[in-house]
């Protein structure tokens, strides 16, 4: 902080005394991630992902001639600092734009904050809530829950599944996906003729998966939840051989999830995923294909580490920020917002992004793909 | 009847990683009245070790060796390092440390390990064993077999060795310990080691069925805490019946009532057993002498 001011102070002089050059950081970014706590496996490569992109932007020039500088702060998904961090953010670092809210706690945490100074938004968190109802500078890049229940909902459809089972997560993203898949399943004409819930650290749901096998005309199951329940259920589904198609949600959309379920175990799977996962598999013409590879192979030269989802939402937050700040022509909060919200068939790699003022998220279910497991791979299914 | 069966194996198999957690409770509440909160971190780091261990090409079982040992040397440190110097401090200030040491080891662990989930091969394959119409895994009959065997020894322990009687006699009364010849600084690292040695073991065990990330200590020290208080904290016996007694509680609900209540089921007859036997099921009344 103090080197920061000195810096400034610094500046100011060089420009009092004539002498200025361009600054060394024109244009601030702030943002507030949960590198620790809870969510830290969301947090960690998002935040490893915008300071590898900010420095991949800068040398390369920049925007429009200016340096981008990232204010990061851990909030370790606790929605209190993420709110103190936002204020702090806005009112001592000064910056044009926020990234962040790991989580929908700390994203919800930040709006109030964010709409009251009237500076651009972009969450990283999955709820619907977030953007609906449309809040002036709010914006996000994550497809909500509710798409990914009908891009599920309507595989089954196609393969005439009409009675089938849930095991939810009772964790927030289990229990938020499991109430939208409720609220939409009756639009496809399927019933859930099982409910059943398991603790997020649980060691062991074969009881529920006893009584899920066992209720009648059973077509097929999905697993809302993410961290190890998914690979446990997986591993326990196959253990008491229910045999039934089984579908998890894009919350596990990882390798590492093969890997952790067993592969065996985990065959036959399918799930909504986002093209990054399957960046290789894409055909030749898709969109996305040249951004989700261009991402993939920097984010993991930079880390040594896989390229997840979650990294993904920040780079398109970020990408979608830089390309706004190239139209808006100017570095104001309000112009941004504006750039932001007229953002039209940006490419990302969690779909094609096309925002108005009534959709501050511009996604559509094309964004996900359905995918399967196989032979410890993925394959596209559509 | 196999849905029965197969709520008794889920029981039995969740019971007795309960059971092996709080089994390693006992040695250093016996030898001291605090209830260590890292526990948990113990069990984690035995399997996080393991992990990484056996990723870098060691043999199973030597990883296994090597992460218990590693682990005993931490609790060893962490007597000397935290408790040794509050010694003379009551009870409740040693359980505080031992709970800020959970969030110490906690929060290394994430920077050395990472945040991700891991897993090992369990040790004798995947293929589930059919047990009349429901089935079990491997790994689970390997969990049970290391509870029991950590009972009988601590058992062994406690009644028929001297430093195991000395280590009950340190928790009795330090002063006359000492005056009876017992280096009680000596019975408190043994306890310490011990512990988290057997927490560690747990770790091994268990990471196959319940995978193993820096935070999963949290968790697991809670039920296993739980489970030691319904049988009688201090107690081998009751630490195994405690655990299996809660796990067979939690499948037997979510597979009769409903699973959003399983855990709340279980805590309530924990809290009525409590009421009525607040020593637990096997544990002692102790009488004051004034």
């Amino acid at each position: 902080m103090r080197l920061l001011t000195a810096t400034a102070l610094a500046g100011t002089l060089a420009i009092g005394l004539g002498l200025a050059g361009p600054a060394a950081a024109d244009i601030r970014i702030g943002a507030t991630l949960s590198e620790t706590g809870p969510a830290a496996f969301l947090g960690d490569p998002e935040a490893k992902t915008l300071k590898m992109l900010v420095e991949e932007i800068n040398a390369a020039g920049g925007v429009g001639g200016e340096k981008l500088e990232l204010v990061l702060y851990d909030d370790g998904g606790d929605p209190n600092k993420a709110r103190t961090f936002a204020t702090r953010l806005i009112e001592d670092d000064e910056v044009v734009a926020i990234i962040g809210g790991t989580t929908t706690g700390t994203s919800m945490a930040i709006i109030p904050v964010v709409e009251d100074a009237e500076v651009p938004f972009i969450s990283l968190a999955g709820a619907i809530e977030i953007i609906d109802p449309v809040r002036p500078f709010t914006f996000k890049t994550p497809h909500t829950d509710r798409m990914a229940c009908a891009k599920i909902f309507e595989d089954m459809k196609e393969r005439g599944f009409t009675r089938i089972g849930l095991i939810s997560g009772s964790d927030g993203f289990g229990a938020s996906m499991r109430k939208q898949c409720l609220d939409i399943v009756g639009d496809y004409g399927i019933e859930v003729v099982a409910d059943e819930t398991y603790g997020p650290t649980d060691a062991d749901m074969t009881p529920q998966l006893t009584n899920i096998k066992g209720a009648a005309g059973i077509q097929a199951v999905l697993n809302p939840g993410f961290g190890q329940g998914p690979a446990i259920v997986t591993r326990n589904y196959s253990q008491i051989a229910v045999g039934l198609p089984f579908y998890q949600s894009h919350g596990v959309a990882s390798d590492g999830f093969i890997q952790l379920a067993g592969e065996k175990e985990a065959e036959g799977i399918r799930l909504p995923g986002t093209a990054l996962l399957v960046a290789d598999l894409l055909a030749e013409d898709d969109p996305q294909k040249p951004v989700a590879v261009a991402y993939k192979t920097a984010y993991e030269s930079a880390t040594g580490t896989p390229a997840s989802t979650f990294g993904g939402y920040a780079h398109d937050a970020l990408r979608i920020l830089v390309d706004a700040l190239g139209r808006a022509g100017s570095a104001e909060p309000q112009a941004i917002r504006d750039a932001i919200e007229a953002t039209s068939g940006f490419v990302g790699t969690t779909g094609v992004v096309t925002m108005s003022p009534e959709d501050h998220l511009g996604l559509d279910l094309s964004a996900f793909k359905m995918l399967e497991i196989r032979d410890g791979g993925w394959a596209l299914v559509d | 009847m196999p849905e029965l069966m197969q709520f008794l194996m889920s029981g039995v198999t969740v019971g007795a990683v309960y059971a092996l957690v709080a089994l390693g409770f006992t040695i250093i509440y016996n030898a001291s009245d605090v209830v260590n909160f890292a526990q948990g971190e113990f069990v984690m780091l035995g399997g996080m070790m393991t992990v990484f261990g056996y990723a870098a090409g060691l043999p199973l079982p030597v990883a296994a060796l090597v992460a218990i040992l590693a682990t005993a040397a931490i609790g060893v440190a962490l007597n000397k390092l935290a408790i040794e110097p509050a010694r003379g401090a009551p009870v409740v200030s040693l359980i505080i440390i031992t709970i800020g040491a959970s969030i110490f080891i906690r929060g290394v662990s994430q920077v050395v390990f990472g945040k991700q989930l891991h897993r090992f091969p369990a040790f004798s394959g995947d293929a589930p064993i059919p047990v009349l119409g429901a089935t079990i895994l491997p790994q689970s009959l390997w969990v049970i077999a290391g509870a029991l065997a950590i009972f009988v020894g601590l058992w062994l322990f406690f009644t028929r060795t001297l430093t195991g009687r000395a280590v009950l006699a340190t928790a009795n009364n330090r002063m006359a310990a000492q005056l009876v010849g017992i280096n009680t600084r000596y019975v408190m690292s043994l306890s310490f080691a011990l512990s988290a040695a057997i927490g560690a073991l747990a770790g091994v065990l268990v990471t196959p069925i319940t995978l193993v990330s820096y935070d999963i200590g949290i968790s697991l020290a809670l039920k296993g805490f739980a489970a030691a208080m319904l049988g009688g904290m201090g107690n081998p016996k009751g630490a195994l019946a405690g655990g299996l007694l809660l796990g067979l509680m939690e499948a037997l609900t979510a597979g009769y009532i409903s699973s959003q209540y399983k855990d709340a089921a279980a805590f309530v007859v924990i809290l009525g057993v409590l009421f009525f036997m607040p020593q637990g099921l096997f544990g002692t009344k102790t009488t004051e002498r004034v």
